[in-house]
């Protein structure tokens, strides 16, 4: 039966900027279960790195609840929440950019061994970081080397090494693929769901790519500026999209195939500002099907199937 | 004095390298490829495979030194490297021009957009400044941005808008052959689509013949007629899109589509290349594919394939195909 690891409830995360409040996130619930992964698909300024951010309460969130087994780390001290930070780890985007180019892969990997007092003698501490880089692939003579002698799909192993040199629980990956070559990217996602089965990891996999969120993930979220607009399970999501951005969204793909070419919905405008919004729906001004009501309420996520959440007040529009 | 031809472009053995602190970095080695007026073709590869380098060859932008270029290269049959620099000058945006991949850099912060449109319309044609003006507010209309916004700045423009003013800028001299760097790629995917349809309506709009590089099949799928997939600064298969898509031949070609998720079944296992692509300035001897290829006999490991013909316009450079 499926155990939830991760509740996050009602959480908000507003930035203050001179043009006024900024709703990067803003009333975020799911759960993830588990040894399951959701992934969390959206466009830039959807708010779903924020949303990753403030879960590990690498940023405090302004409002909500973060149960991790339970218990919520938003009311933890800054000591306890080092200590349950061990539990929670992250893989970022860019491999160069969070890896400190003067210390050696193993220096790296070492590090939060070290900070953590997880094993005190330097020879175990070594043992575990080569026994560490075997299980993400790295061979042991880069060791010794820097990160910049590497390429981005070794990189990425590290930073990989490096989260899982705790014996997290969960971990949220950031576009961990992103920057990679797609023969490159298939290896990294192939470790990712190998460690996975092997070390039960619960995962929040952030991604704008969305054959790849398919792909890798249980359940999926899809943000619109700040807010959740449809929430279900990775093959209900794609047989029965929903919310009208999502069908748009899905049907964007880049479908690398001759046959069975979806229909394209193209967009009009682009995402608005996150700062000093109407109470109205978010996607409206952009909606193919927007209505009075669209623009005078906002929606509410509501069940529509067992599992299929959706925040849009059309009922009768077409399938996607 | 240009002969009548077929092709807007055609490349002839072409080799580029960069001579660096003792090294020589191979980035193209021996590309030919052609391509037909009116029509798309896909240039596909990674990181580092040359498709860029390729790019830059037309429009004579290979600094050097570093860099040594052989080969051919002719635009609408003419040598593009018995031309003047002046001459090429007048080659450059006006019949080859080229969309890059990261618009914020392709873009001069400190002049307001329609001033930069302008600037590249005066440079080509001989016609005052109002005009000129008059004129880079058309091509803005022309790429869906609001006229009235000419007179803002780069930063005030969100990437889809910044992508589309270096798509004003560069179809300002109505070229006829089009390099687009992975124009979309730093772009959200519903922007992309947004972009990818202004492309390629603009394409038969103009007429123009467009090279398309990208790491991303599905945009070959929906935008090219002809596919040319380069592997370390080779091409390693040439064909039409029914060609490579449905009749993959080469273990390269074969690998991408392999590490591609499977969008009717998402259970299916990834089926990544192994390893990793050849450093250019230590290519292995033989296929440049053989290290990673799961079928590599002895004879891939010491003897380049050439390219050879599978049918049709098919070309495959792989030992494990013989001319059919």
């Amino acid at each position: 039966m499926a155990e939830a690891l991760l509740e996050v409830k009602n959480v908000k995360k507003y930035f203050k900027t001179p043009k006024g409040m900024l709703h990067a996130v803003d009333d975020v619930t799911f759960t993830i279960n588990r040894g399951e992964t959701l992934g969390v698909v959206g466009e830039s300024g959807c708010g779903k790195s924020t949303t990753g951010r403030v879960v590990l309460r690498l940023l405090e969130p302004t409002a909500g609840q973060i149960l991790m087994e339970g218990q919520d780390i938003a009311k933890l001290s800054e000591g306890q929440m080092r200590v349950k930070r061990k539990e929670m780890q992250m893989i970022f985007q860019d491999p160069l950019a969070s890896l400190d180019p003067r210390k050696t892969v193993g220096q790296i990997i070492e590090e939060p061994l070290k900070i953590h007092n997880i094993i005190s003698s330097s020879r175990d501490r070594q043992k575990r970081v080569l026994e560490l880089m075997e299980t993400v692939g790295l061979a042991q003579r880069y060791y010794s080397t820097y990160p910049h002698e590497l390429d981005g799909g070794r990189r990425q192993r590290i930073g990989i090494a490096r989260a899982l040199s705790m014996n997290p629980k969960f971990i949220v990956c950031d576009e961990p693929v992103s920057a990679l070559d797609v023969s490159i990217q298939a290896q990294i996602l192939n470790l990712l769901e190998d460690l996975q089965q092997e070390m039960g990891l619960t995962y929040m996999f952030i991604t704008h790519d969305l054959s790849v969120v398919h792909h890798f993930s249980n359940n999926i979220a899809v943000m619109y500026l700040g807010k959740i607009i449809e929430l279900a399970s990775s093959d209900e999501l794609f047989a029965h999209p929903t919310h009208p951005y999502t069908q748009a969204l899905l049907s964007a793909i880049p479908v690398p195939k001759l046959e069975n070419r979806r229909e394209r919905i193209i967009l009009k405008g682009e995402i608005t500002s996150p700062i000093n919004l109407p109470k109205a729906c978010r996607f409206a001004s952009r909606c193919l099907y927007a209505t009075k009501q669209c623009f005078g309420e906002e929606p509410d996520l509501k069940e529509i199937a067992p599992g299929h959440q959706v925040a849009c007040f059309l009922k009768d529009k077409p399938e996607g | 004095m240009s002969e009548q031809t077929n092709y807007a472009l055609e490349i002839e053995n072409l080799f580029v390298e960069y001579h660096v602190d003792k090294e020589v970095v191979h980035a193209l080695n021996g590309i030919s490829l052609k391509l037909k007026k009116g029509e798309t073709v896909g240039l596909v590869g990674e990181t580092g495979a040359g498709k860029t380098t390729t790019g830059l060859s037309i429009l004579r932008l290979i600094p050097s030194p570093p860099g040594v270029v052989r080969g051919k290269i002719l635009v609408k049959g003419e040598d593009i490297s018995t031309l003047s620099e002046k001459q090429m000058e007048t080659i450059r945006g006006n019949v080859v021009s080229m969309i890059f991949q990261d618009p914020m850099t392709s873009l001069n912060p400190t002049k307001t957009v329609n001033d930069q449109i302008a600037e590249v319309i005066r440079l080509h044609e001989k016609i005052g400044k109002k005009e000129a003006a008059v004129k880079a507010g058309d091509m803005l209309e022309m790429v869906g941005i609001p006229r009235d916004r000419g007179g803002e700045y780069p930063h005030q423009f969100s990437g889809g808008m910044k992508q589309r003013v270096v798509i004003a800028m560069a179809l300002a001299c109505s070229p006829e052959i089009l390099i687009a760097d992975e124009p979309t790629t730093a772009l959200d995917v519903t922007i992309q689509a947004q972009v990818l349809d202004m492309i390629r309506e603009l394409k038969k709009k103009y007429d123009m013949s467009m090279i398309m590089i990208t790491h991303d099949l599905g945009i070959v799928a929906e935008i090219c007629d002809t596919v040319a997939i380069v592997y370390a600064g080779s091409i390693v298969e040439y064909g039409t899109l029914e060609d490579i898509f449905n009749r993959t031949a080469h273990p390269y070609t074969v690998g991408l589509f392999g590490s591609l998720p499977n969008m009717d079944d998402r259970t299916q296992r990834l089926k990544p290349i192994q390893g990793l692509m050849p450093d250019p300035t230590n290519l292995p001897e033989g296929c440049p594919f053989s290290p990673r290829c799961p079928q590599a006999t002895e004879e891939c490991r010491t003897r380049k394939p050439a390219l050879r013909n599978i049918g049709g316009e098919h070309v495959v450079a792989c030992h494990l195909f013989k001319e059919g």
